[in-house]
């Protein structure tokens, strides 16, 4: 299949940008679309020009690294999906693809379709754990937890931290991300303990990183690779309350 | 964090929301008084009355009127904040959103505010004293607010406003009546779905409430 | 060999490490604070070490490649984690573990280390719970367990199919808290490039290049531990990530470390099968996959054909006309044979003519009789998500039809040699988790890399390294002005040069590619001795061309995507050499390596006790001499060491 690109190109942080038409064709519809767009590099690196930035490593859609944002959609079109695991079959011959990168303040754009998206780390460094040291710790079972709660906690932690949801988000809000970490251990009791100062922490970082507001238009849920619930953010909101009124 | 001058997002959207109830609590209220003129002028009169002399209401309106302004205030403030997080936009977005309202909270929302001054001025500034030419009396005396409103009704541009303004608002509602549930953190798998059709449903039942008076009122039915 | 002293402690093998322990040297908490380490790589093994040896008050600086710690290549670890819990109360010890990993490592790996990695699998379930990591559990709400190959007993614990991603989330929680508390400090997209080796043989720093600038810094510490996983990316398609690489070991042996059993490379027997050219990696299929999943290909040549042709489907081939080769060859572990003997019972069908797929190189992995007997929803559970990548990929539904699959490379038992303290024979170098070559011999039992990282890097690590720097608090800082850093940046700054100078036709990617077609027709699931000749020659001629006619755009500030590329390969290059002279050299069958000439008249591999039983440490004597075997003998104590058979329990 041939297609038309529309491709995202930025020099460097302070590089305005543009976008640049590209062809490609002939593309295999059992492609990704990671290596549709390695092709597309090889092609660029024979003619001695500068191959498309692009951000990927696992592409097995676990590690969260890929972050395009393809024809309107954060990891395009296809549900519960990474860009690194979507195919071309996805895609009609002849279609024109606009990629972009991450749009958010917090996520600055560092070359083409690269952001730095340490803001998630930062968020996480704040309060996003159990501050458990290493050693002495009970045995396994000795505290049994029940097993929807377990498969909550398993549902909301299985966030890669790619970002789709600030880059959905209308708002660029992170507030899918944050709530899917303050839910995990608000769901087991070894995070009880530092349930409240997590939730006011994480939220405050948040605020304090410039996300926009959660005004639940519910698009993070919608277009989240791993389909993570917009419950987390409402048993996030819960715990948040609760942490302020005690 | 406590110790930080200002509110945190989720703090000022739990206000949000707050508010947003008690003005969705306020609009079947004044839904209810409304369709006293779909039965009888005395009904809506008697009513108007009740509300306009009893004291706990003259002190409430204030209360509503905070209500509002904290509402529109932090619903601005929200919005400047959630346009600045994303200083660059993109060139191709889709719509992904799925509460399909939820991208247009804002303008709705100014609009209502825009609709709620001019309300203001044909209703509660001229019962003031503050415009117009004062409210009509009854042969007994009385003020006579099913004229006012009646009156009003007879111009079909003032309909055709008043009726697209309260589609805006089902709009707005829509939206609103579930996202406060979402935001207190009221979202359970189990009754979701239902407090999604509550929301839908009460959108549907005020905007009809309010839109069929004026039509009714229009081409005299009532 | 004098050379070579393994340290490990007197006494029995289960007092070992407790003995180690007892009598090692530590720091006093005022002098941890004056001590600084170099953790390179963020994975499981380094992650935790990093986040350990923060708690601990040394000060730590941490570097991973990705934007975040959280992206390393562990996180990809799906099926699970083996302990030596018995929770299931099938009869589990941690002697019967250490067992089965020596076991299932063919007799090659050093028993003192896999024993001490059982002792602390129990100590390391405790330590995730207790971060909060969701394991999956029973009703009861205790802890569930499965069962894995290479096992008779249920002691791999799972969070669904993304045991890797909860662990090492774990571990990036326990990092951050560090990060925050500020005695880590964080380093990302950055590339170790080379070691800093002092003239008085101790390694003191570490040269990286920041991916964002280009520029290349220093950064200087008391001891330097590498986790930067193993180097599977030599065959260019593998399961590993794009960024995996294998070029911070092979500069370590470049500075003098021992590179030990590179020839040890398990090829995973539950991928997805290659579809095309322009295909950059290969997915894994958990192995759980084969709890519940019988492997088959058809009996007749004229089925495969016309499966091949599409003219009928797989689901329409009878029972009797299907040929489970695992479960007829290996009747006691069926399909639950270990990774090596299933990757090459797999390609032996398919090189006999039954492999199945458009290219042949395929078999089948059949849900059909689970689902038939534990209903569609419990498969759904157990390997729902599994399934769903499979259709993302492949586009086929496996619930209605078989899954197609083929072995591709996956894991490095070989790495840095390190002793019992996992130090390489250069002192203050420290190697662990994947990158180091010691806890599974020839070759590695599922469920037990993330045990091992884990191991290494929470409960193993922390320790050795602290007996390392016990005497060197009166060290002080070390600045990163002299000669020997100056020199080391040079000689990166000249390789750098070196390569945007050839200014040559082809993407670096040609030369990956090539490398990897030959590592993987001679260095590959099956060797033999004309054939690695062979590859050793054609490994050569493609490092001669790589240097004549490799094209690098751009220029080295900055982000240059094709200049890191280049940077790995050129060490691949190089690397892929050893591994086939390592693999010639053994003359023998044992795990994931396999001779042709060794082998029983069954097609089982033959180890050579005899002759082989030792580690081949491999030690770099410069470019133009050939690579000094060192052998570091394997003396089994605690264990008898008898032939593998899979075939009765």
């Amino acid at each position: 299949m041939d297609l038309k690109l529309k491709i995202w190109r930025q020099a460097s942080p302070t590089d305005k940008g543009q976008f640049v038409d590209y062809d490609v064709l002939d593309i295999s519809p059992d492609t990704s679309f990671l290596e549709m767009i390695d092709i597309l590099n090889d092609k660029l690196v024979e003619k001695g020009d500068d191959p498309v930035a692009f951000d990927h490593d696992c592409r097995e859609g676990i590690c969260g690294m890929c972050s395009m944002f393809i024809n309107g959609h954060p990891h395009g079109p296809e549900a519960a999906t990474t860009t690194c695991q979507l195919h071309m079959r996805k895609f009609k011959d002849g279609e024109t693809i606009v990629i972009e990168p991450w749009r958010a303040k917090p996520f600055p754009v560092i070359k083409d379709l690269i952001v730095d998206r340490s803001a998630f780390d930062l968020i996480i460094q704040e309060a996003g754990y159990i501050s458990v040291s290493t050693g002495g710790t009970p045995d396994a079972n000795a505290v049994p937890i029940k097993r929807e709660n377990a498969e909550l906690a398993m549902d909301a932690a299985a966030c890669i931290g790619c970002g789709a949801c600030v880059a959905a988000c209308k708002n660029a809000s992170a507030m899918l991300f944050v709530s899917a970490k303050v839910s995990q251990f608000a769901l087991l009791p070894q995070g009880k303990v530092e349930a409240k100062k997590r939730v006011k922490e994480m939220v405050a970082k948040m605020d304090e990183l410039g996300f926009g507001n959660c005004t639940n238009t519910y698009a993070c849920e919608a277009e989240c690779p791993k389909e993570i619930s917009i419950t987390n953010i409402a048993r996030m909101n819960r715990q948040f309350i609760g942490a302020k009124l005690g | 964090m406590s110790n930080k001058p200002y509110y945190s997002s989720v703090t000022k959207k739990i206000i949000m929301s707050l508010m947003g109830l008690f003005l969705v609590t306020f609009l079947v209220v004044h839904l209810t008084l409304n369709s006293f003129l779909l039965f009888s002028n005395n009904l809506f009169n008697a009513g108007a009355h009740f509300m306009g002399t009893n004291a706990f209401i003259q002190v409430f309106q204030w209360v509503l009127f905070a209500g509002f302004a904290i509402h529109i205030f932090y619903g601005i403030v929200l919005q400047i904040q959630n346009w600045m997080s994303r200083p660059k936009g993109y060139k191709k977005r889709a719509s992904m959103e799925q509460s399909a309202f939820s991208r247009y909270m804002i303008y709705t929302g100014l609009l209502i505010f825009i609709f709620l001054i001019i309300h203001l001025g044909n209703f509660f500034f001229v019962k003031m004293g503050w415009a117009g030419n004062g409210i009509p009396l009854t042969s007994n005396g009385e003020e006579n607010m099913a004229q006012l409103v009646r009156s009003l009704f007879q111009h079909g541009g003032y309909v055709t406003f008043y009726v697209i303004m309260f589609l805006l608002m089902g709009f707005h509602l829509d939206h609103a009546f579930q996202s406060a549930f979402q935001t207190l953190g009221l979202n359970h798998k189990t009754y979701w779905g239902f407090i999604k059709g509550l929301s839908r449903v009460y959108a549907i039942v005020v905007t009809l409430g309010f839109v069929i008076i004026p039509l009714f009122v229009y081409f005299k039915i009532v | 060999m004098t050379k070579i002293d393994s340290k490990i402690p007197e006494g029995p093998i289960a007092e070992k490490w407790t003995r180690y322990k007892e009598h090692q040297k530590l720091v006093n908490p005022a002098n941890k604070r004056k001590i600084d380490i170099i953790v390179v790589g963020t994975g499981l093994a380094g992650g935790a070490a990093a986040a350990s040896l923060g708690e601990m008050g040394f000060n730590v600086k941490v570097f991973c490649i990705q934007d975040s710690p959280r992206r390393a290549h562990s996180i990809a670890a799906q099926g699970g984690i083996n302990a030596a819990k018995n929770y299931p109360n099938d009869g589990d010890t941690i002697y019967r573990l250490f067992y089965d990993t020596v076991k299932g490592g063919d007799y090659r790996g050093r028993e003192s280390n896999t024993y001490r990695l059982a002792e602390v699998s129990n100590n390391i379930i405790d330590q995730c719970v207790a971060q909060g990591v969701p394991f999956a559990r029973e009703y009861s709400g205790y802890l569930a367990n499965r069962s894995f190959g290479g096992a008779l007993v249920s002691r791999t614990f799972y969070a669904r199919g993304q045991t890797g991603q909860q662990l090492l989330l774990g571990a990036y929680g326990a990092l951050s808290k560090e990060i925050k508390r500020g005695s880590v400090k964080l380093y990302t997209r950055r590339e170790m490039l080379d070691l800093v080796v002092m003239k008085d043989g101790r390694a003191r720093g570490i040269v990286v290049r920041n991916l964002f600038t280009g520029e290349l810094e220093r950064y200087s510490a008391h001891a330097v531990l590498l986790a930067t996983g193993g180097y599977g990316n030599v065959y260019f398609l593998s399961t590993n990530a794009m960024t995996s690489n294998g070029s911070a070991a092979w500069r370590a042996y470049k500075r003098g470390a021992y590179f030990a059993n590179p020839c040890y490379v398990q090829i995973h027997p539950t991928c997805i099968p290659v579809h095309g050219e322009y295909q950059s990696k290969l997915t894994l299929m958990s192995e759980s996959l084969r709890n519940d999943g019988r492997i088959w290909v058809p009996k007749k040549k004229e089925d495969v054909e016309k499966i091949r042709k599409k003219e009928i489907r797989p689901r329409d081939i009878p029972e009797e006309d299907r040929d489970y080769y695992l479960e007829r060859r290996y009747p006691a572990f069926g399909n639950l044979a270990p990774r090596d003997v299933s990757s090459r019972a797999a390609k032996e069908r398919c090189d006999a003519g039954y492999g199945v797929g458009p290219t042949g190189l395929a078999v089948f992995l059949d849900l059909k009789d689970a689902i038939a007997r534990l209903g569609k929803d419990v498969i759904k559970a157990r390997y729902g998500n599994l399934i769903d990548m499979y259709e993302r990929i492949v586009d086929d539904n496996a619930y209605e039809t078989p899954m197609m699959i083929y072995p591709a490379t996956h894991y490095c038992m070989g790495g840095l040699w390190v002793n019992y303290e996992l130090q390489s024979n250069i002192p203050g170098l420290f190697v662990g988790g994947e990158a180091n070559f010691s806890d599974h011999g020839a070759n590695r039992l599922g469920a037990s890399a993330i045990m091992q990282g884990l191991a290494d890097g929470y409960f193993v690590l922390p320790y050795t390294m602290q007996n390392y720097l016990a005497d060197q608090i009166g060290v002080g800082p070390i600045p990163t002005d002299s000669s020997e850093f100056d020199n080391t940046v040079k000689d990166v700054q000249a390789r750098i040069d070196k390569l945007m100078a050839v200014q040559g036709k082809e993407p670096v990617d040609y030369f990956h590619k090539k490398l990897g077609h030959i590592m993987w027709e001679h260095v590959g699931m099956a060797r033999n001795k004309a054939g690695l000749e062979e590859g050793i020659k054609l490994i050569q001629e493609v490092r001669k061309e790589f240097w004549s006619n490799v094209r690098v755009p751009g220029t080295p500030k900055g982000i240059n995507i094709e200049l890191e590329k280049a940077l790995r390969v050129a060490d691949f290059l190089e690397l892929g050499e050893l591994m086939a002279r390592d693999a010639l050299h053994r003359e023998e069958s044992a795990g994931g390596h396999f001779r042709e000439e060794y082998q029983t008249p069954d097609g089982e591999a033959m180890r050579n006790d005899k002759d082989f039983m030792y580690v081949a440490a491999w030690e770099y004597p410069g470019d133009d001499k050939d690579p000094i075997l060192n052998k570091e003998k394997l003396e089994y104590e605690a264990i008898e060491v008898k032939t593998r058979n899979y075939k009765t329990a």
